[in-house]
């Protein structure tokens, strides 16, 4: 695996968001991994915080295939066409960009560009990037299909993987929680209870 | 200016001048680890502040916390909400700033005039701090201890301290006696004035015991050289080994009826009973007290209170009143030697004199002896500076008269007529001031209590003695709970003309070998080598 592995191609994308399709099915990266794409000379990092597998073809729903075979995997193996009816995709949340070598943990002048390549972030991406907590607020403050708090906890779980004392990084990322969402305990409360170690 | 050894306790968000500053506590440092009496520097943009931590609180950011706390057995839970959500806050009574100005620059620390800006960092204060506001031990200042939770040596400019009345007071029990040894100590040392010390319980002169019943040494046996013991019990002051410089006898003829007015309570005297010793000073001069208790014959007797218009009941009064004087051991019809000239022999000479009261430590003759005595030194006093005023040359050696039950001579009936009213009042002109050793500050006349210039106190827990002893103090509600939190011994506060701000320390360390060694000044007195000597005996 090379060290920026390249995960999909974006076909949509906004201002606070973009979707990319995955070139393999079911490739997607996990919920909460970091990833990032390039416009011209900005590079665009973002969370993943949705990922689907769908029908090609909106009004042709898959059907059931597997009634005869004596295995998930010989039911494609007996259906190769599946693989290509089926595509993979994967919704990113855009939390900062770099811009030459500042990395900015808010929005982009840009959205990002349809079948920019999106790659998953090195480690040593990921630790420069949670340096600061700043992107937080974006995710607390986003309005997605999923709840904040399963995506919040998601990323820092994630994030927590790559550096050395996960502990005392995820102690500093609730500290920033709680200043940021301190009127609200219930939630705070959920996602501490999600990220404990 | 230096850094180190200062740990950030958190940033200023919110304060007046009057109530003090409020800091929110970082997360980091733990409210278990402050204390209040604790001191802080808040560095401001253009000047820092020096203060005392007087209270500490929690908060939390939202109410809900507390109705339903998190589950804090989760350390990961506990660490991320302390100083988040939950937080500690300090509340602190800036004294004084420094730096910033031309004014603190030349003559040091000055007093608060403005609070820091918001957010201004509050550091613990370091060694250095504490030395630059209390100053270093020199010349004339004196180490008393140690701040609290600081190993700085706290010093007090025992110039200044001597320059007004001071006081100690507490609960007994709680270290007043020994403290006051160091105080006096200093002022021997440090300061041009001389002691005049009414000992009532005989613990200043010569050894006294601590509570563990070992025998500390007294200023006698430190500095031989510059006190004096006088005595009115020559056959305690014998048995307990000291060497006494002078046997204080009374004649019946120094007694004057200001010293019965003062004695009217504890000797159960009516108000016509003073008003006829008044009578009979003025028709008998000297001798009255002699003509009052033996007026002769029946008839003459009679006669005698016909004329000077006295009620028989309140003569018998009188001469029950005066029977209890004339009993006193130290009481003679005509004393062999004045007192009060050899006391002041020894004070012009610069040589402390310590009173001790043997076993006539009972009230009434404490407070005869001391007001009368003290009623003539303040004569010769007043007249010495007078002359000298007049001279235009230095006036007598500053005095300071230490004075043991304060309340007894200073309460608001008897202060206006007792000589110690007077000179906490006024006597400073004349050089001479007070320092008053007293357990029931309440008892003083307010009047008295806000001439005293500096004050250290050990706990109380009388809140009629608390508000007594912080009367007219700026900050009196912070200072009352530093007060109120004082270990029972060994801990105690002082404020006031002094100290440049309040401060609550632990007094040094006195009674051990290594304690004496410390107290005298380097030189081979005969003190320092029984100090030495006691040291190898303790260490064989």
């Amino acid at each position: 695996m090379s060290e920026t592995q390249r995960v999909g191609e974006v076909i949509e994308a906004s201002s606070t968001d973009f979707t990319a399709q995955c070139y393999e099915l079911y490739d997607s990266p996990s919920l909460g991994s970091l990833v990032k794409t390039r416009d011209a000379d900005v590079e665009l990092y973002g969370v993943v915080y949705q990922a689907a597998t769908t029908s090609l073809e909106p009004g042709r729903r898959p059907i059931a295939r597997g009634k005869d075979e004596a295995s998930e995997e010989a039911v494609y193996q007996s259906n190769p066409q599946l693989l290509k009816l089926l595509k993979s995709e994967f919704g990113t949340l855009v939390v900062g960009h770099r811009q030459g070598d500042k990395l900015n943990h808010y929005l982009p002048p840009q959205p990002a560009r349809i079948h920019g390549f999106v790659y998953l972030c090195s480690p040593e991406e990921v630790r420069e990037f949670s340096l600061s907590f700043a992107f937080l607020n974006i995710l607390v403050n986003a309005h997605l299909p999923i709840s904040t708090e399963e995506l919040t906890s998601a990323t820092l779980r994630q994030m927590s993987q790559v550096h050395q004392d996960r502990r005392s990084f995820l102690v500093a990322a609730g500290k920033e929680l709680a200043l940021l969402i301190g009127g609200n305990l219930n939630q705070l409360k959920a996602i501490l209870g999600r990220i404990q170690t | 200016m230096s850094q180190e050894n200062t740990e950030r306790l958190g940033i200023v968000t919110s304060g007046s001048l009057n109530k003090g500053v409020e800091a929110r506590l970082d997360g980091s440092a733990s409210v278990e680890d402050i204390a209040v009496g604790r001191y802080v520097t808040i560095e401001g943009k253009k000047r820092r502040f020096f203060g005392m931590i007087t209270d500490i609180s929690l908060g939390v950011i939202d109410q809900k916390l507390t109705v339903t706390p998190p589950d804090v057995s989760d350390p990961f839970i506990a660490e991320v909400l302390a100083g988040t959500s939950t937080y500690g806050t300090l509340h602190i009574s800036p004294y004084l700033t420094i730096g910033g100005d031309a004014t603190s620059l030349t003559e040091g620390p000055q007093p608060v005039k403005t609070i820091p800006s918001h957010f201004s960092p509050v550091n613990s204060a370091s060694q250095q701090d504490v030395e630059l506001v209390f100053g270093k031990e020199d010349e004339k200042r004196f180490w008393i201890g140690n701040p609290l939770d600081m190993e700085t040596r706290l010093c007090l400019d025992m110039e200044r301290l001597v320059e007004r009345s001071s006081g100690v007071f507490g609960k007994s029990g709680t270290g007043k006696t020994f403290f006051t040894r160091q105080l006096l100590i200093g002022m021997l040392q440090k300061s041009k004035a001389v002691n005049l010390i009414f000992d009532m319980h005989s613990e200043y002169g010569w050894e006294g015991s601590s509570e563990q019943g070992l025998k500390v040494k007294a200023l006698k046996q430190l500095f031989p050289a510059k006190v004096a013991v006088f005595t009115l019990d020559e056959e305690s002051s014998k048995r307990r080994g000291v060497l006494t410089d002078f046997i204080v006898r009374i004649g019946y003829d120094e007694i004057e009826p200001a010293d019965m007015a003062l004695l009217r309570q504890t000797l159960n005297l009516t108000e016509p009973a003073i008003g006829a010793v008044y009578q009979f000073r003025e028709r008998f001069g000297k001798n009255w007290l002699e003509k009052a208790t033996n007026p002769g014959n029946s008839d003459e007797t009679r006669d005698l209170l016909k004329e000077l218009n006295i009620h028989e009941s309140t003569f018998q009064n009188l001469q029950r009143g005066l029977a209890i004087i004339k009993r006193l051991p130290f009481i003679e019809p005509h004393a062999p030697a004045d007192a009060v000239t050899h006391i002041l022999d020894h004070l012009n000479r610069g040589t402390n004199v310590v009173l001790e009261f043997g076993k006539c430590n009972d009230i009434t003759a404490y407070a005869l002896v001391a007001n009368l005595l003290t009623r003539r030194i303040y004569a010769r006093y007043r007249e010495k500076t007078e002359k000298a005023m007049a001279e235009n040359s230095t006036g007598p050696q500053p005095l300071v008269i230490t004075i043991e039950e304060a309340h007894k001579f200073l309460n608001p009936e008897v202060a206006s007529q007792t000589i110690f009213g007077t000179i906490a009042r006024e006597m400073r002109k004349y050089n001479a001031t007070l320092l008053i050793i007293d357990q029931r500050p309440s008892g003083i006349d307010d009047e008295v209590m806000s001439q005293v210039g500096t004050k250290a106190t050990f706990l109380l827990d009388n809140e009629r003695d608390i508000d007594s002893v912080l009367s007219g103090v700026s900050g009196k509600s912070e200072l009352k709970s530093v007060l109120a939190k004082l270990a029972s011994k060994q801990q105690a506060l002082i404020f006031g003309h002094a100290v440049p701000m309040p401060v609550a320390f632990q007094p040094r360390e006195y009674g051990s070998a290594e304690s004496y060694k410390d107290l005298i000044p380097n030189g081979g007195t005969e003190a320092v080598k029984q100090a030495e000597q006691d040291i190898e005996e303790l260490w064989g």
